[in-house]
């Protein structure tokens, strides 16, 4: 195993992009952009190095940094974070070129605020110890802010600050309710004060306890995904944000919450995961629904990907909350999934309101595949990504969260399945307004520039890749996220039902331990 | 004759431990004194020069005299030089050279008259430095007069802006009240245990008065009113947006930062030491009091186009997050709220330094218009205003990040979990205008909407024309840098801080 340092990784944009401050802005946005190149040069070799079979986490860098009040600097990879490492590492590229070599107004700063989003989301990905998450997630905002605030389309300011508020709540919730979990804890077990996500989820804390702090933590996570009664700030957001920045914004930061949901929530407090389990599959549901109705009656392509979100966020957290394997390895697959194919989507759409001259809306645009086929192909093979086309990686994702779902929560799962054929209207609706039907009063229709196409081609390869071997995603997780949501499914009592069900399984005579041992499912294998 | 003085035991004087009061004081005389001498040398470069060492003087007695654990009083048991009273201290000695700084090459000062001015300054500390360390309930008040008097007379001291004089004058009449309640409350407390001393009346109470007295419990929350007033507590906090507006800006920002520490140090002392057997009683009221004063606090800021006045109101909130550390009594909570209190110093000059740099140049005085555009204009002012502004409203990698998480955790181990989720609630609410104050530096030339109070036209205090750049007011910029790069290393590297905070309130961590 190759030692990597996981500081460097979460600190090598912070540390060019304040290089980058004192050169000419002309060398210092090649600094900058080498930077995000050296991110995901490190996040290849971990998913190339990465230990598949072994249990528990990789890389470790284990240090103290405030002892006083038991937070330790704690950052590791699991198969959990692998691959959301991997994506963030993937689009900060594209969209620090894409913003690089575009005329933009006080670039060095923009490119600073773009390098200190990607270590604090970086930071969060990694982060073993709660404290240290909560700092990097509340950080985030900060670049956001400035980035919207300073470079966005319309009402921006207002925009900003909405977008700010609403998700600083939450988080500042979760800031008290990360507090209270780690001093209750302590209190409750006897040792000293430690953050640390391991040894709070050993010692979980009694269930009345855990149902308040539980929900603190799930508010900052259903507004920062967003989920359907907590999505006020999305239309504002999205229309405001440069394209760049909502890339990452929608691709990597709505993870976040979710990815919080598998890696603190679930492990720490199962009981109250369990006791509430059915009112976050309402609200997962229902913004499966919500968002999937209103995306194909937008006539603005980035607020039908803004509702295509809440919908596949919905769908996401539906994934972990269904308490099974493979619902929650789907889950992983699926934001993976959704990360790259709302990116590249995004990148499209931008090209597209370019060339109807400005104009926001679909009515614009149109007739453009006729000249410019590149550009058609390609977001051809992202919209039948999106619409979960068998073939595609996205098929896969949702296939598993739907298992995970019909298991227990069957009518969670039929009614959340019409989801996905929403999905098929509103992703082919897309693509046939802008590329088919007349041609828009205003548009050009044109090629793909170079750097335009080195920003897309190598999404739509890696989502062509993965439809291919979705395996490459399956493998690597399958250990985390079953450990990850082994004490809920203890709770839930459904390990308990599925040995019953399966006399044939050789693991019957022993008590379950927590799921340290890998099961291999009879539907994973049918998938493979 | 001579028989009878020589029974008179003369109290034995710790020199050493006292230096930092002499200093302090001496200091006060001696600048009042040298301030006789006209001509320009003296006035503008010799005075603030001795001021400035009276505090080095003190601030190194401060440090020689640190050592953790239990310490004795002196002077008869009247004055503590425990690890808490040198800590803030130490806070109030920083804050004085920061104001001297900042009130360097200012006119009102000249037309005041330097050597007054910084005398007053120094009499201020050594007012707050007897108030940090009192153990007895008549130093205590002295201590409260003493800061407090030459404080009204330093608000009014722009005698040419009847803006000034005002604040001074309410300031005088608010001031009184709380002293006298503060004073009427002291009465009662020695008149139901019989005794001045913080430990004779811990002692008194449970054997020679019962812990429910009417007449102790309502000396108690008098005295809590009094003090209260100083720390500027909701619902006795309506002095504080015109008194900090209206005084001179480096008062204002002594003002926010120093008093309001040693308000806070004496709230710590009095009733982690005297009163910890009645905490059942006052605990929840004062919980009672930070809520209120949290809500108000952010509430009232939110419409203030005003900076010193949206300081002002922030600074009510942070009194409120800060009272936290009182309610829960714990050694914890004294921590957590030393901690604060030294974030609260970063954050708050920052803020100030950047309002008085921007004050002396602009047309628009202290309006939020004064800073419109900065971070074009003048990022090296931008910067420091921008992290001050994160930090008061707690955002990672700053100071006052850790000091929220330091306060939650201290709520949370004593047992007001509640008051942990009220500091984050406010929190949200701050949001609303800290980062308007960041969106008008950086966001933007004419979308913000500001409050739609007719903003305030004043000339340029100091006479530099209004396109002087920050490089005409070197040392301001230094300071708000100093400050800001303070709240950034204190939010990455914490644990010094934590270090020396770890020693404070070991003195008396027997009583609570």
């Amino acid at each position: 195993m190759l030692t990597i340092h996981l500081s460097i990784v979460v600190f090598l944009p912070l540390a060019a992009a304040l290089l980058a401050a004192f050169l000419p802005a002309r060398i210092g946005r090649w600094v900058v952009v080498a930077g995000a190149i050296g991110v995901l040069g490190y996040a290849i070799a971990l998913i190339a190095d990465f230990d598949r079979d072994a249990a528990g986490l990789q890389y470790v860098t284990d240090e103290a940094w405030i002892s006083e009040l038991g937070i330790r600097y704690q950052l590791g990879i699991d198969g959990l974070n692998l691959f959301l490492v991997g994506l963030t590492a993937l689009l900060w590229v594209p969209a620090t070129i894409w913003s690089a070599w575009r005329e933009t107004d006080r670039q060095h700063l923009f490119l600073f605020h773009m390098a200190l989003a990607e270590t604090a989301v970086l930071g969060a990905f990694v982060a073993q110890d709660l404290a240290l998450f909560v700092f990097f997630f509340d950080l985030m905002l900060v670049p956001f802010y400035f980035l919207i605030g300073g470079w966005g389309i319309g009402p921006r300011v207002a925009a900003t600050t909405k977008f700010v508020i609403y998700t600083l709540v939450g988080s500042l919730l979760m800031l008290a309710g990360a507090v209270a979990l780690g001093v209750l804890t302590a209190s409750e077990s006897g040792n000293d004060l430690t953050f640390s996500i391991a040894e709070l989820a050993q010692n979980p804390l009694p269930e009345g306890t855990q149902h308040w702090i539980f929900l603190l933590f799930a508010l900052a996570f259903l507004v920062k995904a967003p989920a359907f009664p907590f999505h006020g700030w999305v239309v504002d957001t999205y229309r405001a944000t440069p394209t760049p920045v909502l890339v990452v914004l929608s691709a990597v930061l709505s993870k976040v919450g979710v990815y919080g949901f598998l890696r603190i929530v679930l492990p720490t407090m199962p009981d109250a995961a369990v006791y509430f389990q059915d009112l976050i599959l309402v609200v997962a549901v229902f913004s499966v629904l919500y968002g999937s109705v209103l995306a194909f009656s937008q006539v603005e392509p980035r607020l039908v990907l803004a509702y295509s979100s809440i919908a596949q966020l919905g769908f996401i957290t539906l994934g972990i909350f269904a308490i099974d394997d493979l619902g929650a390895q789907g889950a992983v697959m699926q934001m993976v999934n959704h990360g790259l194919v709302v990116a590249a989507l995004l990148f499209v759409i931008a090209l597209l309101t370019a060339r109807a001259g400005g104009a926001p809306t679909l009515e614009q645009m149109g007739g453009m595949a006729l000249r410019a086929p590149v550009l058609a192909a390609l977001f051809l093979v992202i919209t039948l990504a999106t619409l979960a086309m068998p073939g595609s990686p996205n098929f896969v994702g949702e296939i598993l969260i739907l298992f995970g779902a019909l298991g227990d929560k069957l009518v969670f799962g039929l009614v959340a399945s019409v989801g996905v054929a929403l999905a098929a209207v509103y992703a082919i609706r897309l693509f046939q307004r802008s590329m088919h039907n007349r041609v828009g009063p205003g548009a050009e229709t044109h090629e793909l520039g170079g750097l335009d196409l080195l920003a897309i081609a190598p999404l739509v390869a890696v989502i062509v890749a993965l439809g291919v071997y979705p395996q490459a995603i399956l493998d690597r997780t399958e250990e985390a996220t079953t450990a990850q949501i082994a004490r809920a499914v203890e709770v839930s009592g459904k390990t308990a039902e599925r040995q019953a069900s399966k006399p044939a399984s050789a693991s019957g005579t022993e008590s379950h331990s927590g799921g340290s041992e890998t099961e291999s499912h009879p539907e994973v294998s049918e998938i493979r | 004759m001579i028989d009878l003085v020589a029974a008179v035991k003369a109290p034995e004087i710790d020199y050493q431990g006292l230096a930092p009061v002499f200093a302090t004081a001496g200091g006060s005389i001696v600048v009042l004194i040298a301030g006789l001498f006209p001509g320009r040398g003296v006035q503008r470069v010799l005075l603030p020069l001795l001021a400035a060492a009276a505090l080095v003087v003190a601030i190194v007695f401060s440090v020689v005299n640190w050592e953790p654990g239990d310490s004795a009083p002196i002077i008869e048991g009247a004055l503590a030089i425990d690890t808490l009273a040198l800590f803030m201290s130490l806070i109030f000695f920083v804050t004085g050279l920061v104001a001297i700084v900042l009130s360097l090459r200012w006119e009102s000062v000249e037309d005041a008259g330097a050597g007054e001015y910084l005398s007053m300054l120094l009499a201020s500390i050594a007012g707050m430095v007897l108030l940090a360390g009192a153990e007895n309930l008549v130093t205590l008040f002295v201590g409260l007069e003493l800061l407090s008097i030459p404080l009204y007379v330093l608000c009014a001291s722009a005698v040419r802006d009847r803006l000034s004089l005002e604040s001074g004058l309410k300031y005088l009449v608010i001031g009184s009240a709380g002293s006298a309640t503060l004073l009427y409350g002291l009465a009662f407390v020695y008149g139901a245990t019989g005794s001045t001393d913080f430990d004779g009346i811990a002692n008194a109470i449970g054997e020679r008065v019962g812990a429910g007295d009417p007449l102790l419990l309502t000396g108690v929350a008098l005295a809590a009113v009094g003090l209260a007033f100083k720390a500027s507590v909701a619902p006795f906090h309506q002095w504080t947006p015109d008194v900090y507006q209206g005084a001179p800006t480096p008062i204002t920002a002594f003002m926010a930062v120093a008093t309001k520490a040693a308000a806070f140090a004496i709230l710590l002392r009095l009733f982690a030491h005297a009163f910890p057997e009645l905490q059942d009683d006052w605990a929840p009221a004062l919980a009672a009091l930070a809520t209120i004063t949290i809500v108000i606090g952010n509430v009232g800021a939110i419409g203030q186009r005003s900076l010193k006045r949206l300081l002002a109101w922030s600074g009510v909130a942070q009194a409120g997050y800060l009272l936290t550390g009182v309610v829960v009594g714990t050694q914890l909570g004294v921590q957590a709220t030393a901690f604060y209190l030294v974030a609260y110093l970063a954050m708050n000059v920052a803020a100030f330094a950047v309002v008085i740099a921007r004050e002396r140049v602009s047309e628009h005085g202290d309006d939020l218009e004064s800073i419109r555009d900065l971070g074009r204009a003048a990022p090296l002012l931008a910067w420091p205003m921008t992290i001050a502004m994160l930090a008061l409203a707690g955002f990672p990698t700053t100071a006052g990040f850790i000091g929220k998480f330091y306060l939650i955790d201290a709520a949370v181990s004593g047992d007001y979990a509640w008051l942990g989720i009220v500091i984050v609630l406010g929190s949200a609410i701050s949001l609303v205008y800290y980062l308007r104050v960041i969106a008008v530096m950086w966001m933007d030339r004419l979308e913000v909407k500001l409050p739609t109070i007719p903003p305030r036209y004043v000339r340029p205090v100091s006479g530099w024309s209004p396109e002087a750049d920050p490089r005409a007011l070197p040392e301001i910029t230094a300071i708000a840098l100093l400050a800001a790069a303070a709240t950034i290393a204190l939010g990455i590297v914490p644990s010094p801080l934590f270090d020396a905070v770890r020693d404070v309130g070991t003195s008396f961590a027997s009583s609570i």
